[in-house]
């Protein structure tokens, strides 16, 4: 009833061809927006928005980054994490290099490296296909985890072998280090996760991003029809990897403060890819969705017992949430193996002819 | 399949609208009790050495709970979060506990410390991170926040390489010598290599390095593999959770001489040992808390705690190297509120009344005595300048079923360690600049 086309005429091309065509996905976006731009900074807390937000929204971007290669170009990576570690180590050199620099600057800047080493290593894709790939991209992800942990001049040669993120402000605000409030960070992860989608929402409708799903769909034909395969799937790669090393970068500097080697590992990498097949292959609401998933269910599991007053040992509740949150995704995936993006469509339909379905 | 996909959409609903509402759950303080959030892990591959860590802290505050009615005749409020020894379930734990008036943490992971140490001084509350973390921390005057009595990590390598020495007949014999040091590829054990390389260098004997990643603790071939051929006349480990096991069995595969071998504190744990049955007879581990459980305040655990079913300790585990280190954990951060109730003359303190506390700390020989614990550790004090105090540790050996004490109080090379200690904590400050000068007065 309240989810219906009808009567939303298009007298134009580009009316037609809009992002979002549709009146009530217009409103749903602002309202979402404006609960993550208003609502939230307002009333969340500390904990709400350094444990929940900022987490999610970083791993939302690392879940667009390889749904661009895995859903939308079908080269299947399993080295998301170390791409993010490039980021993030990038971003660590690029502050310590130039200090004075504009660190959201620096961030935006290292996904530039982690997308030139994503293309490197996405060379192989040419020549080898499906599982094959992924173990190459396995042999990235052991690789740069091992610069990580044998190249000094990475972390400057700090004695832990760890990155540390030093204090640094950009507009006049502390954005950085351990005095940047809460509120700060939020705001410019959210301001850069929301960017990103949004430009990759327009990428993925146009010209790169159908190639990309040619070469998905059938790398043969899209050849015969002039698509480049070389060039294309670097690009998803160089694509990939970008968005991936933004997301790890700001892992570190507005989430985490300090990030050793193992912060990016294979599990790492597992993660984002559980995330991406959860919230379905293909799709950009789904990234946010799968991250949500993944991040802030076990999180609600494991501190609600306590607020509402059951009295659990901690290591009870983390058993049990480990169990519950697995029993989801095998309910999960045995109902809908395309992901929440797909429930939520067939949520859409049946609001379409709710309340007289037929 | 229908009434199935529908149960999902209600499922996938459900969840969502449950999660938002997290958003506005708080939890009240309560007003007369002072709050200790422990930040342990019973769970994942550091498990086996955790568990008997958050044990041992856990039972010895409960006990004061329960026999004196807290401290100062105000009750204390525990609360367990499971960290996993993961850096970021460990930030999570701390952001979901510090806004209840937390007193101090203790992350028992080196990652973990290292994320907290610049946080301590903006939300106020100190870290005691007992003989582990950031070694440069023992700089007071730096970190006026951290504390890790009764030693830091270059300590506990000067010791072991003291001990070598006198075994060989003084530090001027290692000329020379091979020391393989085997440590797990993490913050935790690359923390002192600056140390042992210094040393290295100063008396002439060859350092072997022999890094064992997270992932590969439980298969340790090739790295003795690499022992057995490079031949060095000793063996240092840090190892933790089920790294330490997994080296003792294969130090033992290939016949290294065991009482040549020897491990940090927390290498020292019974299953540890154990596990290489009767061959790991003569492994060495140092260690700064008592062994056994003949001590007054172990037995007030067993009555009151144990007995009493307030805890999931398995009552063969007391007196465990690591359950007796979970207690001495907690009978620093007992004392510490105990002092900073008499400094501030207030029964419910604050993080930063704490911090004073365990700044004045002087748990002495009298001290020890009147808890029931005489013996159970060197007496410790802590000064503005010196948060870790070098206290003296010993050697213990495992004799096959238990450890036994294998040497006296052995101190640390306090000439050499200082300076590098210093060196370190003015180039961390260096390198966060602006790193915060300190403001906090100075209890004693």
């Amino acid at each position: 009833m309240f989810y219906r086309e009808a009567g939303q005429f298009k007298t134009s091309y580009k009316a037609d061809q809009a992002l979002m065509p549709i009146l009530q996905d217009r409103i749903g976006l602002l309202v979402i927006l404006a609960i993550a731009f208003v609502v939230i900074p307002v009333l969340a807390n500390d904990f709400f928005l350094t444990s929940i937000m900022i987490p999610f929204l970083v791993f939302a971007l690392a879940a667009i980054g390889l749904n661009v290669l895995t859903g939308f170009c079908g080269q299947l990576s399993l080295g998301t994490g170390a791409f993010m570690g490039v980021g993030a180590y990038a971003a660590y050199k690029l502050t310590t290099i130039f200090p004075d620099a504009n660190v959201i600057v620096m961030v935006l800047l290292s996904g530039v490296f982690s997308a030139a080493i994503g293309a490197v290593f996405g060379l192989p894709s040419l020549r080898i296909k499906g599982l094959y790939l992924a173990v190459t991209t396995l042999a990235a992800q052991f690789f740069l985890e091992w610069c990580f942990i044998r190249i000094p001049w990475l972390y400057n040669d700090n004695a832990s072998g760890a990155i540390e993120i030093p204090h640094r402000e950009a507009f006049g605000v502390v954005v950085s280090g351990a005095e940047a409030t809460p509120i700060v960070r939020y705001f410019i992860v959210l301001s850069i996760t929301a960017l990103i989608a949004f430009l990759m929402a327009n990428v993925l409708r146009g010209r790169i991003g159908r190639s990309w799903m040619m070469i998905r769909d059938m790398d043969i034909a899209a050849e015969l029809m002039g698509i480049r395969p070389l060039q294309t799937k670097l690009m998803a790669f160089a694509v990939s990897s970008y968005i991936c090393g933004v997301a790890g970068a700001m892992m570190v500097f507005f989430w985490l403060n300090a990030a050793e080697p193992s912060s990016y590992s294979i599990a790492l990498s597992f993660q984002i890819l559980f995330m991406v097949i959860l919230g379905g292959l293909g799709s950009l609401s789904g990234s946010f969705m799968g991250a949500a998933f993944i991040w802030i269910l076990p999180v609600f599991l494991k501190f609600i017992p306590g607020t509402i007053g059951i009295n659990l040992a901690a290591e009870t509740v983390e058993h049990v949430t480990f169990m519950i949150v697995g029993a989801l995704i095998i309910f999960f995936l045995i109902v809908e193996p395309h992901g929440f993006a797909r429930l939520w469509q067939i949520a859409k339909q049946k609001l379409r002819v709710w309340p007289f379905p037929y | 399949m229908k009434r199935i996909k529908q149960i999902a959409l209600g499922t996938a609903v459900a969840l969502g609208v449950g999660i938002s509402g997290l958003a506005t759950t708080t939890v009240a303080q309560a007003e007369d009790s002072n709050y200790v959030p422990l930040l342990t892990y019973r769970t994942g591959p550091f498990a086996a050495s955790g568990i008997h860590i958050a044990n041992g802290m856990h039972d010895y505050l409960k006990m004061l709970n329960e026999r004196d009615g807290g401290i100062g005749g105000v009750k204390l409020e525990l609360e367990e979060c499971e960290t996993g020894y993961n850096a970021q379930k460990g930030v999570e734990c701390y952001e979901a506990t510090k806004g209840k008036g937390a007193l101090v943490y203790n992350p028992y992971s080196t990652g973990i410390t290292l994320q907290l140490i610049p946080k301590a001084g903006v939300d106020k509350i100190p870290v005691l991170s007992m003989g582990y973390g950031l070694s440069a921390a023992a700089v007071g005057s730096t970190f006026p926040w951290v504390f890790n009595v009764p030693d830091t990590y270059w300590d506990g390598a000067s010791v072991v390489i003291k001990y070598i020495g006198e075994q060989e007949g003084g530090l001027d014999n290692l000329k020379g010598k091979k020391i393989g040091y085997i440590f797990l590829d993490a913050g935790y054990g690359r923390e002192p290599i600056p140390l042992l390389e210094q040393l290295a260098e100063k008396y002439g004997f060859e350092l072997l390095q022999y890094p064992v990643g997270v992932k590969e603790m439980q298969n340790q071939s090739s790295q003795w593999l690499n022992v057995r051929r490079d031949r060095p006349d000793y063996m240092v480990m840090w190892g933790w959770g089920a790294m330490n096991p997994t080296a003792i069995k294969e130090a033992v595969k290939i016949r290294f001489p065991m009482d040549k071998f020897i491990g940090v504190w927390w290498s020292a744990g019974d299953d540890d040992a154990a596990a290489g049955g009767e061959g790991a007879k003569g492994y060495k581990a140092m260690n700064f808390s008592g062994v056994g459980s003949d001590f007054p305040a172990l037995d007030d655990i067993k009555k009151h705690v144990i007995d009493a079913g307030l805890s999931s300790t398995d009552a063969g585990s007391i007196g465990g190297t690591l359950y007796n280190r979970g207690v001495l954990n907690s009978v620093i951060i007992a004392e510490g509120i105990r002092t900073a109730q008499e400094l501030t003359g207030k029964k419910v303190i604050t993080g930063a009344d704490m911090r004073m506390g365990l700044e004045a700390l002087d748990l002495d020989e009298a001290r020890l005595k009147e808890l029931g614990l005489a013996g159970f550790a060197h007496p410790m004090k802590v000064t503005c300048d010196d948060h870790a105090g070098s206290h003296p540790v010993f050697i213990q050996e495992w004799d096959g079923k238990q450890w036994r004490q294998a040497s006296g109080w052995i101190e640390p090379m306090t000439d050499i360690v200082r300076p590098l200690l210093e060196a370190a904590a003015a180039e961390y400050a260096q390198k966060n600049a602006p790193w915060p000068e300190r403001t906090e007065p100075c209890p004693n």
